[in-house]
């Protein structure tokens, strides 16, 4: 590199020096020191106009109606201000700034009140102890902070870890057949997939239930009752069509040049996905695995009439009902005890926090490694925000309404 | 380009030690077997009546075309008239397309490619292809990338580093690259992705040598290096190359077709041979005019 940046540094060199006249760099779109103080000087006589509207001239003024007319008249103090100083157009530009980022912040509001409802009430009940105990011998009288929910945390792990292992192999198959066959069945597919990703999970769960469990219930074979086996098939109900269309995304990113240039070195179809297209796209499938999961592991509904709950720890997940965390949320949050409902909210930060965790994992293998920035076209999470930003909400708690 | 930064890097510039020139030197001359690749040496590729269709539109009709052992045969012609099939037709690319057909025979040291119970795998590997925009895999360090092809089709080789080494000096990219064999492919600059994708084509040993507008997406120093590597590929491969520029025609190929396709109509050969003749004496006028500038 050394001969490449010789060149550059001749031409540094023998550059003139600078003219004698002062240089001051203009960016035309700055926002300075006084364009703030315009902003917030907009921002109190607003509200003083207002308040003395609605507080001193009327009577019985809403204080909805104050927010909303203070926010109004801002925006018109601020966009006459600045148009008297900078001009319309550039008027305009602020003005219209304002009102995106005031909206940005609005829909930023409930879910930090969210979250941190959650970290408040669960701060309450989570002490270490919540991470190995369960919950025997713990009476409605005794503390909050007493017992635990670890038996809900292997039981989470166990469910979802199962639902991965048998969602994941068909998932990566029908992704493949969508966007790497041919077959003209690959439009009526997609349908399906699409129509599953809507199904309500509760109607997983009850599936679950009505094919496994409820004919076999006099055959007292512990395999098809409640246990966190029939809990992991109804959650892969759930998982398979977010994974699916996921790493189908992912897939479609892969250049088609790629496929050719492998084909027309001899190689099959079967290898070129496997050697070349699962390689290139590793990245973004990685990251719709963990999607898949965090979905997953929030899902209450369908683990009501398959993994039912239990307050003791069961480290088999294939007989016996077992507890996982969402369910121990639901569990304790209907009880009439102050304390369990605490410990309920523990289980709900613990939740958040695993999920919050998976997110961390998911963008640490979804950032792209490779050194060339401008080349490199390992298909990544970033190539797939743009196409499923919209539905993927999965990071808040308030996730995609599941009748749970 | 984008990147000036390593295509300034002239290989010319970069001084051999010694044992490096030897290594250079042994593996010009080395034979690396490959188990279960193409036979050895060039083949002669001949297409007789070759028509292709995309859906139910004739795109190219009755081409007959020999592209001689060893030699640099050169597609031109205006765009949309077919060159591009002709060479995607050669090894078996063209039924890749959905909806695409075709008719005639393509003879590959007379056996034809297309007769039932032939591979196209196998013929993939005899006529490696190199195409307009370089496509190194991205998930692949540079000598991966060259090895690609054995890995792809299963192949087996006795000796990997002097094949990749071979390969990288054929294609004019190993001195660049020596130092940096386990970056990825993808941190290359245009031209040397493209000798890279040539070198990875090589590594195989096919017979014949497809490329589809190698340079097109190349500035004029890194078409230069292509078309060098091209001049030194005669006699190890038959070159079959499509291009949009003349001069580079002119430049590197020995025999020389021209295509043309009339409005609404399948495109045809209208004249081949001996390159010299085809710029200088074409018996159709509408070669002459072509190659003169005068349309397309």
């Amino acid at each position: 590199m050394t001969a490449t940046e010789t060149p550059a540094a001749q031409a540094a060199a023998t550059r003139t020096p600078p003219a004698p006249r002062r240089r001051a760099p203009r960016r035309p779109r700055e926002f300075t020191t006084f364009d703030v103080w315009i902003l917030l000087g907009s921002l109190v006589s607003a509200i003083s106009l207002n308040w003395l509207i609605f507080y001193r001239f009327t009577v019985g003024a809403s204080f909805f109606g104050f927010i909303v007319g203070s926010y109004l008249t801002f925006l018109v103090i601020f966009a006459a201000v600045t148009a008297d100083r900078v001009g319309r157009l550039v008027a305009t530009d602020r003005v219209m700034t304002v009102v995106v980022v005031s909206a940005a912040a609005i829909v930023f509001i409930p879910l930090v009140l969210l979250v941190g409802y959650i970290l408040v009430q669960g701060l309450k009940a989570l002490r270490p102890n919540f991470f190995f105990n369960d919950q025997a011998g713990i009476t409605p009288v005794m503390p909050s902070t007493s017992g635990g929910g670890y038996h809900a945390i292997v039981g989470t792990i166990e469910q979802v870890g199962l639902a991965l292992i048998e969602s994941l192999p068909l998932a990566l198959a029908a992704a493949v057949f969508l966007n790497e066959s041919r077959s003209k069945w690959r439009r009526p597919v997609r349908i399906f997939v699409d129509a599953m990703s809507g199904l309500p999970s509760i109607v997983a769960g009850l599936f679950i239930f009505a094919v496994f469990i409820l004919p076999f219930a006099k055959s007292g074979n512990p395999l098809f009752g409640y246990n966190g086996f029939m809990a992991s098939l109804a959650l892969a109900i759930t998982m398979l069509p977010t994974i699916t269309r996921t790493v189908e995304v992912v897939l479609r990113l892969v250049p088609d040049g790629l496929r050719e240039a492998s084909l027309a070195l001899g190689s099959s179809r079967a290898r070129t996905v496997w050697s070349v297209v699962f390689p290139t796209a590793k990245t973004g499938m990685t990251t719709a695995v963990v999607l898949g999961i965090a979905r997953a592991v929030g899902e209450t509904a369908p683990l009501l009439f398959t993994a039912f709950g239990y307050d003791l720890m069961n480290a088999n997940p294939f007989a016996g009902s077992q507890e996982s965390l969402p369910l121990f949320v639901y569990r304790n949050i209907r009880k009439p005890d102050i304390s369990a409902i605490e410990r309920g909210f523990a289980g709900a930060l613990v939740l958040l926090l695993i999920v919050l965790v998976l997110f961390a994992i998911a963008r640490f293998f979804g950032r792209d490694r490779s050194k060339s920035k401008k080349r490199a076209s390992r298909v990544s999470f970033s190539g797939l925000k743009s196409t499923f930003t919209p539905s993927r909400s999965t990071a808040s708690p308030a996730k995609e309404a599941s009748p749970s | 380009m984008t990147d000036t930064q390593t295509d300034v890097e002239n290989e010319n510039d970069i001084v051999d030690t010694p044992e490096q020139a030897a290594s250079v030197a042994k593996a010009k001359s080395a034979r690396v077997e490959i188990i279960g690749g193409p036979p050895a040496g060039a083949s002669t590729l001949v297409a007789r009546d070759a028509c292709a269709w995309f859906g139910e539109r004739l795109v190219l009709e009755g081409v007959d075309l020999t592209m001689p052992k060893g030699k640099v045969t050169a597609l031109i012609g205006p765009s949309g008239c077919g060159k591009s099939t002709f060479l995607r037709l050669l090894n078996r690319m063209h039924e890749l397309i959905p909806g695409a057909a075709l008719d005639g025979e393509i003879l590959l040291d007379g056996e034809d490619i297309y007769a039932t119970g032939t591979r196209a795998q196998q013929i993939r590997m005899r006529i490696g292809m190199v195409f307009q925009k370089p496509n190194p895999f991205p998930a692949m360090s540079i000598q991966e990338n060259v090895l690609a092809g054995l890995k792809l089709a299963r192949l087996k080789c006795d000796d990997k580093d002097m094949l990749v080494e071979q390969s990288l000096i054929r294609a004019g990219l190993w001195k660049e690259v020596r130092d940096r064999l386990d970056s990825p492919g993808g941190a290359l600059s245009g031209g040397q992705q493209q000798r890279l994708c040539i070198a990875r084509s090589l590594a195989v040993h096919p017979n014949v040598l497809l490329m589809d507008e190698p340079c097109s997406a190349l500035d004029p120093t890194s078409t230069r290096r292509v078309e060098e590597t091209i001049d030194e590929l005669r006699d190890v491969v038959t070159v079959v190359i499509v291009t949009h520029n003349m001069q580079q025609a002119q430049r590197v190929s020995d025999y020389c077709a021209f295509f043309l396709a009339e409005e609404n109509k399948p495109g045809f050969v209208v004249e081949h041979g001996e390159t010299d003749f085809i710029f200088s004496t074409p018996k159709d006028s509408r070669t002459l005019d072509y190659v003169q500038g005068r349309f397309g």
